[in-house]
């Protein structure tokens, strides 16, 4: 009996090995938990994207919540999910300021006339230092700031209607009600 | 001759490997902290690359952030807190020895010593299993030996 349950040992650890790599197969390793959740938000002065001469300050956005849009032209998953920002921008539930990364303005301003524009305004980061700052590393990348300024949530890659009606607008909600 | 020739050229290949991308920096020493850095630190985008190895845009813009900082003067550590406030431990090879990394670093040791448990419990429990012989025995197996001694 003894005999037989020492044999059962090497069973055990397959099974135990097994588990841990079957749970790696619903992994996704390309969502690298940010270290930002929960510090305040980089604090960033931009020129705006639809009028260049006018800078935007992050700290005027202090005493309310709002979403932070990493997004670019080049960036196809970024049109993927733009008509889930066109519908939350026209529920007028919390302003949506977007960041175009390392993109051509002049593209960027025709991808806004063309799909529609749902961002209170877009700040540029042609060079990738604010998205750095960000720790972006995959556009589109979206956060949500509280009133204090602390990163709440960020979600890495295209939004889907999923991530939308389950995390995103209620996190919204409930922050705003704070 | 030919053999000076072979060994001039054993001793050059040596130095032939392959070489990771290197920064156009006149000053060697910061070219080199530059990449010593860059090759601790994992590259987001193509996760198996360091950023050293790799040509995606944000590896390159984290390179040109290397190579800034060392010229403002950053130490290495300075530069690597910079990295890790952003991206998190995730991007550093060597992960840091704390609470939640523990098992990984400790977790081959324990192996070890489960292993070296299981073998010393096998090895002693074979000892066991072969009993001293008894006096009848010992002179069969004499018996056996000389007659094989004297067959020959």
């Amino acid at each position: 009996m003894k005999k037989a349950a020492f044999y059962l040992i090497p069973l055990a650890a397959f099974v135990i090995l097994a588990v841990f790599l079957l749970r790696g197969l619903w992994l996704n390793p390309r969502e690298v938990p940010s270290p930002l959740i929960g510090k305040a938000a980089p604090v960033f002065e931009r020129p705006t994207l639809n009028k260049p001469g006018l800078q935007f300050a992050s700290k005027e956005m202090l005493g309310q919540v709002w979403v932070f849009n990493v997004w670019a032209s080049w960036c196809t998953p970024c049109r993927q999910e733009h008509p889930l920002w066109n519908e939350l921008a026209a529920k007028k539930l919390v302003p949506i300021i977007g960041m175009n990364y390392k993109d051509d303005a002049g593209a960027a301003r025709k991808w806004l006339t063309d799909l529609g524009d749902p961002y209170t305004l877009t700040i540029v980061d042609g060079d990738g230092r604010r998205g750095i700052d960000y720790g972006v590393y995959g556009v589109p990348e979206t956060f949500i700031i509280d009133k204090q300024g602390l990163i709440r949530h960020k979600h890495i890659g295209p939004v889907t209607p999923e991530a939308m009606e389950k995390k995103i607008v209620p996190l919204v909600r409930e922050l705003q009600k704070s | 001759m030919r053999a000076l020739f072979l060994v001039l050229m054993l001793a050059l290949a040596g130095g032939l490997h392959a070489q990771t991308a290197v920064p156009t920096e006149d000053d060697p020493l910061t070219a080199k902290r530059e990449v010593d850095l860059a090759s601790k630190l994992r590259c987001l985008v193509c996760q198996n690359q360091s950023i050293a190895d790799s040509h995606a845009g944000l590896a390159v813009d984290l390179r040109r952030q290397i190579r800034e900082q060392i010229a403002a003067g950053k130490s290495d550590t300075e530069i690597v807190n910079f990295m890790t406030d952003r991206y998190g431990d995730f991007v550093l090879y060597e992960p840091p020895f704390k609470a939640t990394t523990l098992l990984l670093w400790l977790g081959p040791l324990l192996l070890l010593g489960l292993g070296a448990v299981v073998v010393v419990r096998v090895i002693r429990r074979r000892k066991q299993a072969a009993p001293p012989l008894s006096n009848d025995e010992r002179a069969r197996a004499a018996a056996l030996l000389g007659g094989k001694e004297s067959g020959q």
